[in-house]
């Protein structure tokens, strides 16, 4: 543990910053890329599964995008993206540059579980909704999103836990943060203390996210 | 609001659910539609509440064609619609008190009219301690009264209840009825049921239509149709039907008078058939006034009840009811 000399530890803090920075603006671009759009997979999806005002043909492209982007290899996506994260941010390397693939691999994620949680809300509260005479924007923002809240809850929990996965794999091509910390000082200068301590950072980071999502859950569930 | 259908057919791929239908529901009346599942009752409340449009057909709302209004007018005449369900179908991110706030809220209401309303209708449904309570806290009949509430919020003049009590158990039923009878007269409204119990027709309804495979196959005031049925399908309906739950009790005791009575006899097993009452009556100076009976089964045993009065000259009465214990039936008095 000698290796760890309070400038490896000084390093080690600002990594962990630079995740939390990458993490936290990446969740919130890709939940307003990825919101919206799960919104709209689930209402032009066909009425049978829920769909407040179908759209065949746009559901269907737009599930497609979803999936081409989901697939999608997160590694092979940031270096596809290096151009757009340049227009954007002026540079495709650093932190704040790898906020642009993270928050495009991410929102067809948080999309899905958008519309996911949507369509688990009881057909019959909407058909009940709708016979109030509501619109369907009432409906989606008054019931859909009031209903599936704690639902909606648990997955952007999940979204921030693959980010910071996604955050320390951004690591390997030059995304800093803690994955990029563990890589080119425990990996490449063979010091395995300094990648350990990346990893434990990381581990904390996913138990305390998951903690607190699921008390937040749990605590709306309390009250209904 | 008078509601008139003329010749509605819906269709689903190759199912007729409703073909056909021509109804005229009178106003500020209770008018039940009954049919077992799959008669199309669903799809005839989803048609007539502007829920879906028919194949062909009309529907009409006093002198108002309202089947083929565009989107946004449709969307304003159910804001004048109130409707309960089965499954109560509350919002469950939402108190009793704010469920009840919804259709004020989407109908653009003043916050403090909002509020005082909500006081007001929890009042009319009985639940004012209720308002602050999650949906998760409440029996299924207050959730039913909650729901209540909220079909009433934005003053509809149409009510319907599709399957309202189905869920519900019988003396829950009977509250909930009398509840929205009580709510019927009180604001002048137009109610239609739809049920496949008997019971909801003959404890609440007006007027009833029978459906059966997408079709009336009759019609007519509840009376007439329970003193003559004329097809099969409604005499299947009446077959089944339990006696008035209201005056069942736990026992089994079918209770008709309202007065209660002093003496319960139990006759046991064969004694049930032998003319006690009858040679009582003969051998004594006394009037029996029977308020209520039933038969129930105890293990292989048969058992009746009866509740009754006896009165005449005291003695008489003493000696007849020896006499009555004498022949093996249990006597069991109310002190008054």
């Amino acid at each position: 543990m000698k290796g760890l000399t309070p400038a490896i530890w000084k390093l080690i803090g600002q990594s962990t910053l630079q995740t939390l920075e990458m993490v936290s603006l990446s969740t919130l671009f890709s939940v307003l890329l990825g919101l919206p759009l799960g919104i709209l997979l689930c209402i032009t999806s066909p009425a049978s599964q829920g769909g407040i005002r179908p759209k065949p043909v746009l559901n269907e492209i737009l599930s497609r995008i979803v999936n081409i982007l989901r697939s999608f290899p997160f590694i092979i996506l940031i270096i596809v993206l290096f151009p757009l994260s340049r227009l954007i941010v002026g540079t495709a390397i650093g932190t704040k540059s790898t906020i642009v693939p993270l928050s495009i691999a991410a929102a067809p994620f948080v999309a899905r579980i958008v519309e996911t949680s949507l369509k688990e809300v009881d057909p019959g509260v909407i058909q009940a909704a709708r016979t109030m005479g509501s619109t369907n924007s009432q409906i989606v923002f008054k019931v859909l999103l009031p209903e599936a809240l704690p639902s909606l809850i648990s997955g952007l929990t999940l979204t921030i836990i693959n980010l910071i996965g996604y955050s320390a794999m951004a690591g390997a091509v030059g995304g800093g943060g803690l994955g990029d910390l563990a890589i080119r000082y425990g990996y490449q200068r063979f010091r395995p203390e300094v990648m350990a301590v990346a990893v434990i950072v990381i581990l904390v980071l996913v138990e305390v996210i998951q903690f607190i999502g699921n008390k937040i859950s749990a605590h709306m569930m309390a009250k209904r | 609001m008078q509601i008139t259908l003329k010749n509605l057919m819906r269709n689903y791929e190759n199912v007729h659910a409703v073909q056909d239908v021509s109804l005229s529901i009178p106003e500020n009346r209770i008018f039940g539609i009954i049919g077992l599942s799959g008669a199309g009752k669903s799809t005839l409340v989803r048609l007539v509440s502007l829920l879906e449009k028919p194949d062909s057909g009309e529907v009409w709302y006093d002198d108002m064609r309202v089947d083929n209004l565009p989107e946004k007018e449709i969307i304003q005449r159910r804001r004048h619609i109130g409707m309960i369900f089965q499954n109560f179908n509350l919002f469950s991110s939402r108190t009793a008190g704010q469920n009840i706030a919804y259709p004020m809220e989407i109908c653009k209401y003043q916050k403090d009219e909002i509020k005082s309303r909500v006081r007001e209708l929890l009042e009319l449904v009985g639940l004012s301690d209720r308002e602050n309570a999650p949906i998760s806290t409440l029996s299924g009949g207050q959730k039913q009264r909650i729901a209540i509430a909220r079909a009433l919020a934005c003053k509809p003049d149409i009510l319907f209840c599709d399957e309202a009590t189905s869920a519900l158990d019988p003396k829950t039923t009977q509250s909930i009825l009398s509840l929205i009878k009580d709510i019927q007269r009180k604001m002048n409204l137009t109610v239609v049921m739809i049920t496949h119990q008997m019971e909801v027709v003959r404890d609440a309804c007006d007027y009833v239509a029978v459906l059966s495979e997408g079709k009336v196959v009759e019609q007519g005031t509840v009376k007439d149709i329970f003193a003559q049925p004329k097809t099969n399908v409604t005499k299947e309906f009446l077959s089944h039907l339990t006696t008035n739950t209201a005056n069942v009790r736990d026992d089994g005791v079918v209770i008709w008078s309202d007065v209660p009575a002093r003496y319960t006899l139990r006759f046991l097993n064969d004694r049930v058939e032998t003319p006690v009452i009858s040679d009582i009556i003969r051998e004594f100076d006394v009037v029996f006034n029977i308020s209520g009976a039933g038969i129930q089964k105890v293990g292989d045993t048969k058992m009746g009840t009866m509740v009754c009065d006896i009165s005449g000259p005291e003695e008489a009465v003493k000696a007849a009811l020896e006499a009555i214990k004498e022949r093996g039936v249990i006597v069991e008095e109310v002190q008054a």
